[in-house]
């Protein structure tokens, strides 16, 4: 009899807490999705970190109208008013073709130069159903120089182009910290000396650090190993700066030792001295059009 | 002998009282605000909710990044300053349905509850309580509410240069098609 109860007390004693269970978390009991992937959305601001490429895709549909400015350097002093009596200019618009893919072109008037990129997604940082701690993307593009010809009899197109290939490796640590290394490879068709080759090895690193919720800090640096370039050119470019977002735009303010704005110009053709002085003001801004909304 | 139908008819019983449970993870959010501006409008279908016959408790669990816009600027402000999704990656509500006596499982039909809980955006948690419809259709069961929600109650900001593109109401809408767990 005594067992009889023990047993009844027992079966309805673990029912009970059964019950108290379901009450305390039914979603626990459920237990986590398993297909459910979280991926690492923005990581920048923008699609670029100053001139580098980043980590960021124009969104698919998204039509990018850009326009950059890099004044005159500072120290040619109040006769230039520092610089900014003079400037170089891109006018781009980039293209979001797929969420992992986009396109872009310019025109530059550093060289005159017209060019035209495209970006593909490899891997993308998630977590969840799909872990993987990095993105990875890889950057193709191609300049061409249109300045007229000093010698016309010995001008040939193929001479005016060059191509930069890139693979762009980071990862966005927390909600403000974001860095990215930067393997390029620039291609000249025509270099002017034997001493220069015409590819050329760099290796760039860059980031940005959010310091309130529509502002960040942004820096990138290129490393150029010995022997590649023309003294006149074997300048690191490097690049500090602000992004500020105020709705549908995000401007960016910065200071750089780099010029142009194609990769092939502020990688390989940099003149600028940080430590003379050569520090231009710039400044790019972006205005996103959506063109073809997304399906629900 | 007898001991063993009693243990029997004990087991039968405490099986007969443990809940059942109804659950998706395909339910949908979607918000809507409405101004003279402009209208912003967002879905989400991956919601995870469950129910508990027995003792009406309910549950969902929204992925604030699962929200999908128009816009893909809009998708970036919601996540990056409004509600935080890396700071607060999910939203959730923690309640009872009132009137789960009244809602007959087994057969089809309309029925209506009122359900009243704890909903958690951007980390703060309110009271609140509406009426939800559930449409009993063999196996499934689609719950229905809406819910206004005002951002301020919940500690999102919105800056003066866009407070007028954005309403101070959302209209909430939630449509759940619940089976049930076996």
């Amino acid at each position: 009899m005594i067992k009889k109860l023990l047993l009844c007390g027992f079966v309805g004693m673990a029912s009970m807490s059964l019950q108290a269970q379901d009450d305390l978390d039914l979603l626990d009991d459920l237990g986590d999705n398993p297909n459910e992937t979280t991926y690492a959305t923005a990581s920048y601001k923008s699609t670029r970190i100053i001139n580098s490429i980043s980590l960021e895709n124009t969104a698919e549909g998204v039509l990018d109208l850009r326009i950059s400015h890099r004044f005159g350097t500072i120290n040619s002093g109040v006769d230039e008013f520092f610089g900014l009596d003079n400037a170089v200019t891109r006018i781009g618009f980039d293209y979001g073709i797929k969420p992992w893919l986009m396109v872009g072109i310019g025109r530059s008037t550093y060289e005159k130069a017209y060019d035209g990129f495209f970006k593909a997604k490899i891997l993308r940082q998630s977590t969840g159903g799909k872990n993987i701690p990095v993105s990875l993307q890889f950057f193709s593009s191609v300049m061409i120089n249109s300045l007229k010809a000093t010698n016309p009899a010995e001008d040939l197109f193929s001479s005016r182009v060059g191509y930069t290939f890139q693979a762009i490796l980071g990862r966005k640590f927390n909600k403000g910290t974001t860095v990215q290394i930067m393997p390029t490879l620039v291609h000249r068709n025509f270099v002017k000396t034997r001493a220069e080759s015409n590819d050329v090895f760099a290796m760039g690193i860059g980031g940005r650090q959010k310091f309130s919720r529509r502002a960040a800090l942004t820096y990138e640096f290129y490393y150029i190993p010995d022997g590649q370039l023309a003294p006149e050119y074997m300048n690191y470019s490097f690049s500090i700066g602000v992004d500020i977002e105020t709705g549908g735009h995000v401007f960016q303010l910065f200071l750089t030792n780099s010029a142009g704005m194609n990769e092939q110009q502020f990688i390989t053709q940099n003149t600028g001295d940080w430590a003379d002085g050569d520090i231009r003001i710039g400044f790019n801004i972006s205005r996103v059009f959506t063109v073809k909304k997304p399906k629900n | 002998m007898k001991k063993i139908g009693l243990i029997v008819g004990l087991v039968a019983l405490c099986t007969g009282l443990q809940a059942q449970k109804y659950f998706t993870r395909t339910g949908e959010i979607s918000f809507f605000s409405s101004t003279s501006v402009e209208d912003i409008e967002a879905h989400n279908k991956t919601v995870t909710a469950v129910f508990d016959s027995q003792s009406g408790a309910i549950q969902f669990s929204v992925t604030m990044k699962a929200f999908h816009f128009e816009k893909a600027l809009m998708e970036e402000h919601f996540n990056e300053n409004y509600v935080e999704s890396d700071e607060f990656p999910k939203s959730s509500f923690k309640g009872k349905i009132v009137e789960m006596d009244k809602i007959n499982l087994k057969k089809d039909g309309v029925f209506s509850s009122e359900i009243k809980g704890k909903l958690t955006i951007h980390g703060v948690s309110k009271e609140i309580s509406t009426q939800a419809q559930f449409t009993v259709k063999g196996e499934a069961v689609i719950g229905e509410a809406k819910i206004q929600v005002n951002p301020e109650d919940y500690k999102i900001e919105i800056p003066g240069v866009v407070r007028e593109k954005i309403a101070k109401e959302l209209e909430v809408t939630m449509v759940m098609n619940f089976v049930e767990k076996k």
